[in-house]
């Protein structure tokens, strides 16, 4: 698309990356001019990274409303993709993060070509196999492209907005979400109840610790397997469980609710040694003096664990968030994949599995790249509050 | 003149309180302590102790609930290992477990060596470059990087399932982070001993650094073990396959799938994971800094 349009577009992107940058230099007492100028910069190649490969073709006048507002929305992921992580580190040099600094050791090596040829592999690698994916991913998702077809047809953003409009999309996000959320919950409390008494000095810690953290090493795949022969409508040991002590059984692989909880109960159990491990840690951690104060304060255990012990844990309970909603995005596949396969009628099939069928089972690349990138930018909001929160520093040790 | 009384009375209240906290906090809690891990750890525990007992039974025996091993081990066995190749997939599990921990611990302790010890123009965008690959997790490429790697030649091999999974920011990350805590002092001693910087590494800093390789190790072993959409895509054949994927061929799509066998694979292909995981446990606990330093 030519015209005036593009280069209105690009501007007002300009714009407002200026006066965000230089906000922020104002804010530290630098130079704003030089702020705006990168801010413009760097908000003028994000919207270029996204409207090159479309040709501007969300804002051609034959598009309809949901285009231009998919445009536009676009603009915006695209401006934040490049303005985010240039303010992020900006930010972190101007407080002196030592993370950042460009001075390190008093008895560092001299030279740039050692230090080259040492980064260079690893540097090789993530560009060939993680940029350029991501890189071809995009492009990818504005076509209409087949596995093993060597033709393709650009159709704008329409795998996008097809999304927006069809119910079963819907229904992925919701479950998505659902399983998610039910596993980070449940997960996280019961890791807590069981880290909260295996954390303290008593006999035999060591053993229980172990006893209860090796699942951590049990791949999601083999859970699946196992839970297969567990949650077996007809005679396996949990409906045996229930119908002797309750008087019913569960179709549990057959019918959709019940599914979706034999994947939560799975995914659960699979994950559970890691939340305890890192409760435990954080625990340990715990200043024994708070409690004691709090204790002679008259507050009975359940207010000295909500009120003291809790709130100090919330670091590792943020990063415990983000590290099972990760699982819970991504993991659960192998689980979904051995115990019900998506189904019954799609009850259990989550956005990852989604994009599994839609691109190698219907070999639909572009359908499947557009969803991947929805859900790449799911995960780039929870990886932006986990560097804003004090995760980071749980991740790598203070 | 009533304030007197009340005041007694706090403190002799106060006192026993303090006394009676304590004595909760060490005596009764114990035993509810105990009685809640000894039911979260055969929770836990039960899937796989019930796996093993499934494991050498037929069908018959498992669907009638008993929880005594049966005499079926050795036809499982048979069936598993010998008619399905089992053997063979744990085989290819081996090595691309090994190669990837190895590779990808060499080349995280190389960026670590270089973000530490040297001066050079542009690190932090360097480092920048590595930090933003922690929000790109391979599945969400998976379209893209199954294009690239299919026009590299690269589809049932094991470069696949190697080559892609060498370099990651959290290695570089971990290593960088224990270099920067190692007293300078040390590489300028190597320095005025002239040793270069690949002789720093391997003389003192490796020796320095066990634990965060071995909390990397358990970490990789673990996440390449146990890979399963990756392979599933990029491995078409059985020969080349790992044994995530070869459990499927112990599983029927049709009427009854003999469970004896496919419990008795999901067991042995459990052992390698954690095994390495129990024998690396204090060094993943310590490299992580999850224990208490003292």
């Amino acid at each position: 698309m030519s015209g005036l349009v593009p280069v209105l577009i690009i501007v007002l992107a300009a714009i407002f990356g200026a006066v965000y940058m230089a906000n922020v230099f104002r804010r530290y007492r630098r130079n704003i001019a030089v702020g705006g100028l990168v801010g413009a910069a760097s908000a003028t190649a994000g919207a270029l990274l996204v409207m090159l490969p479309l040709n501007f073709c969300t804002f051609e006048p034959e598009r309809q409303t949901i285009d231009r507002v998919f445009g536009f929305l676009l603009l915006a992921i695209g401006v934040g993709l490049v303005l985010w992580p240039v303010n992020w580190f900006i930010r972190q040099r101007f407080e002196g993060n030592p993370l950042f600094a460009t001075q390190t050791q008093p008895g560092a090596f001299k030279g740039w070509l050692t230090p080259a040829l040492l980064l260079l592999p690893t540097l090789a690698i993530l560009a060939i196999f993680l940029y350029y994916p991501i890189f071809d991913t995009f492009s990818l998702s504005v076509l209409l492209a087949r596995l093993g077809a060597r033709r393709s047809v650009f159709v704008c953003v329409d795998n996008f907005t097809s999304l927006v409009t069809d119910p079963s999309y819907h229904n992925t996000v919701i479950i998505t979400l659902f399983i998610s959320f039910a596993i980070v919950i449940i997960g996280l409390a019961l890791g807590l109840l069981v880290a909260s008494m295996a954390y303290q000095p008593i006999t035999g810690a060591r053993i229980y610790r172990t006893l209860l953290i090796w699942p951590y090493a049990i791949s999601p795949a083999v859970a699946g397997v196992i839970f297969l022969l567990l949650f077996n409508p007809a005679g396996g040991f949990i409906n045996y469980v229930l119908s002797n002590t309750f008087g019913f059984s569960v179709p549990w692989l057959q019918d959709p609710t019940a599914a979706r909880w034999a994947i939560i109960a799975t995914s659960v159990w699979k994950s559970m040694g890691f939340n305890i491990l890192f409760y435990i840690a954080g625990l340990q951690n715990v200043p024994n003096d708070l409690k004691e104060s709090a204790a002679i304060d008259g507050a009975n255990a359940l207010q000295r664990f909500w009120y003291v012990t809790f709130p100090l844990l919330s670091p590792i309970t943020f990063f415990l968030i983000i590290t099972n909603m990760t699982y819970a995005f991504f993991e659960t596949f192998a689980t979904i994949d051995n115990l019900t396969r998506g189904g019954p009628l799609n009850a259990t099939t989550t956005m990852m599995y989604r994009i599994y069928q839609i691109g190698f089972v219907n070999q639909d690349l572009g359908k499947a790249a557009a969803q991947s990138i929805v859900l790449f930018v799911m995960v780039i909001g929870l990886t932006v509050l986990q560097f804003r929160s004090t995760g980071s520093r749980v991740t790598y040790g203070a | 003149m009533t304030s007197v009384p009340t005041e007694k009375a706090t403190q002799v209240r106060v006192a026993p309180r303090v006394q009676a906290v304590q004595r909760r906090s060490w005596i009764p809690k114990r035993w509810y302590a105990h009685v809640i891990l000894w039911i979260a750890c055969f929770l836990i525990g039960f899937p796989l102790i019930y796996a093993i007992i499934a494991s050498t039974q037929n069908n018959a025996m498992i669907f009638s609930y008993r929880f005594t091993p049966g005499p079926y081990l050795a036809r499982n066995w048979e069936l598993a290992i010998v008619n399905r190749n089992l053997g063979n997939y744990m085989l290819n599990s081996t090595i691309v477990a090994v190669a990837v921990t190895v590779g990808k611990t060499v080349l995280s302790l190389l960026a670590g060596l270089a973000f530490v010890y040297f001066r050079f123009p542009g690190k932090w965008l360097v480092f920048g470059f590595v930090l933003l690959t922690l929000m790109m997790p391979t599945e969400i490429l998976v379209v893209a990087l199954f294009r690239l790697v299919i026009n590299l030649g690269w589809g049932n091999t094991y470069l696949a399932l190697i080559v892609p999974f060498l370099a990651s920011a959290t290695g570089a990350f971990l290593f960088r982070q224990h270099f920067s805590n190692i007293p300078a002092e040390l590489s300028e001693a190597a320095q005025l001993d002239g040793a270069t910087p690949l002789q720093f590494l391997w003389k003192v800093l490796v020796p320095l650094s066990w634990n965060t390789i071995g909390a990397l190790a358990v970490i990789q072993f673990v996440y390449v073990w146990n890979m399963y959409l990756w392979p599933a895509l990029i491995i078409q054949g059985q020969e080349r396959q790992v044994v995530q994927l070869g459990l499927r061929t112990l599983m029927s799509d049709d009427v009854m799938t003999s469970y004896g066998p496919l419990m008795l694979g999901a067991v042995i292909a459990s052992i390698p994971p954690v095994i390495v995981f129990l024998l690396l446990q204090k060094q993943f606990m310590s490299g992580f800094q999850l224990t208490r330093d003292k």
